[in-house]
């Protein structure tokens, strides 16, 4: 029996390149937005190294959204069709929502389809579907996935959603509190929101900082501060 | 869905701010680099915001129009590249970047910035031209005002390229700069309602109902004007939106200094 020899040749929290080496040997597996080949294990993504007992997963700093089944998205109509609308994603592909899944009301055979979902719409849905070749099915057909009428829409990145949220949505919810606007955040990076005009300035902003400054440690705190200062600034 | 945001401007507007927290006759924040390219007799890349532009100034000799034996040529060329916005598309120019092109190119040539008889080499013969090409980075609105001052910019800094009566020498330049008499600069008013405001970021850009592009010249003269949008403007609109574009072009004329 040959004996191979295993490393790990990167440390917690570094930075890596997709098709960087990060281990070798059979006793580390290959984790999220990792792969192996031959007996080493490989990058993915531009990301963060994130090393959990044995296995190695990246945390990607970069890159589009991958429509992944039960996230709940903002997506934009660019066309209605016979049967449904077609939804874009802000991801590689576009997404289908079909009359049956996007409400439980009866609707008339030849009924005009734009008097629910128009042109144009922002619309909050949740993936149902995904196949192997990427056609993305939604549904709207659960409580608050509707139509969002008014307010703005603003683009982050995709990767940095989850920072966003915060644990149990704790940093959203403080954005949402000092702020007074009404904050909708999709996993694929878009939002919504409404409130008034120097209300939402100071959100953006600190959705913005959060962002940016997604790696660090005890964010939290820094965007309560942040908060603050911003309101006194804009006397609110 | 235009509408939607339309009206979301508006609500903001009544509280005299913008969708980023500015005031209507508030500009971004505007960055100036200068020399940026090496080919180039004389370059400036301009950052209004997240607008980003660049303009390139090439000295080339050629022959004068005839009815104009002793003035130099002045071309100014626009490109929108895909790469500045999803509205772009490779190809032939757009309407879009033949307008940014004339309304730059207005502005420089009717202020007589550039004294075109001194670009004369021999009469009927041999006469400078001036050739600026603009190229646009990233398109967050208000491309025309950041084209106008970049262009405006390079042509100030652009020396003459050495040239011993036959051939030019590019690799070469002189220390002779390309004289510049006046400082044309252009500002462009937006209206949405019944609110008028400058410098607009894209959202606003596609909610305008009429915007008026106002060139002036330090001693104040008006060298051009440029309406676009789809609705009319009145008498009184012209001499507000007019008298904001000089008020906020003498303010950017501070910061090229």
């Amino acid at each position: 029996m040959t004996t191979h020899k295993s490393a790990l040749l990167i440390k917690e929290k570094d930075v890596v390149v997709p098709g960087e080496e990060l281990a070798q040997g059979m006793d580390y597996l290959p984790g999220q937005w990792t792969y192996r080949k031959g007996d080493h294990i490989l990058a993915e993504r531009l990301g963060l190294i994130n090393i959990e007992g044995r296995a190695i997963k990246v945390i990607p700093l970069s890159g589009k959204y991958v429509p992944k089944v039960n996230d709940v998205i903002i997506g934009k109509v660019i066309d209605v069709t016979l049967n449904g609308w077609r939804i874009e994603t802000n991801s590689a592909y576009s997404a289908f929502l079909s009359i049956k899944d996007a409400t439980s009301e009866f609707i008339n055979r030849g009924a005009d389809l734009t008097k629910i979902f128009d042109l144009g719409d922002n619309v909050v849905a949740k993936i149902i579907n995904v196949t192997s070749q990427k056609l993305i099915d939604l549904t709207t057909k659960a409580p608050g996935l509707k139509k969002m009428t008014g307010g703005r829409i603003l683009a982050i990145n995709p990767n940095k959603v989850p920072r966003i949220i915060g644990k149990q949505g704790s940093m959203i919810s403080m954005v949402k509190d000092a702020t007074n606007c009404k904050v909708v955040v999709g996993q694929n990076g878009i939002i919504w929101m409404e409130g008034e005009p120097k209300n939402e300035v100071v959100a953006i902003k600190a959705i913005r900082k959060i962002e940016l400054e997604a790696h660090t440690s005890g964010l939290t705190d820094k965007i309560k501060i942040y908060l603050e200062e911003q309101k006194k600034q804009y006397a609110l | 869905m235009q509408n939607t945001t339309k009206q979301h401007l508006m609500k903001s507007f009544q509280q005299n701010t913008r969708l980023d927290g500015r005031g209507l006759e508030e500009f971004r924040k505007i960055e100036v680099e200068l020399g940026i390219s090496k080919t180039a007799e004389g370059s400036a890349r301009v950052k209004i915001g997240d607008t980003e532009v660049l303009a390139g100034v090439k000295m080339i000799i050629s022959t004068p129009f005839p009815d104009t034996p002793e003035d130099g040529a002045i071309m100014i060329n626009a490109e929108f590249l895909p790469m500045a916005s999803s509205r772009f598309e490779s190809g032939p120019p757009g309407i879009e970047s033949i307008e940014l092109a004339r309304v730059v190119d207005r502005g420089l040539r009717e202020s007589k910035a550039i004294d075109v008889k001194k670009l004369c080499i021999k009469k009927g013969e041999k006469v400078w031209a001036v050739s600026v090409d603009i190229i646009t980075m990233n398109d967050d609105g208000n491309l025309l005002d950041a084209a106008a001052l970049a262009t405006i910019l390079a042509v100030k800094h652009t020396k003459y390229p050495s040239f011993d009566g036959v051939e030019v020498n590019y690799k070469e330049l002189t220390d002779t700069p390309l004289e510049i008499t006046k400082v044309p600069i252009t500002v462009t008013v937006c209206k949405t309602g019944n609110y008028i405001y400058v410098d607009p970021v894209s959202e606003e850009e596609s909610n305008v109902d009429a915007r008026l592009t106002v060139t002036t010249t330090q001693d104040g003269n008006i060298c051009a004007l440029q309406k676009g949008g789809s609705m009319p403007l009145s008498l009184q609109d012209i001499s507000t939106m007019v008298e904001l574009a000089s008020k906020k072009a003498e303010e950017l004329r501070e910061l090229i200094r």
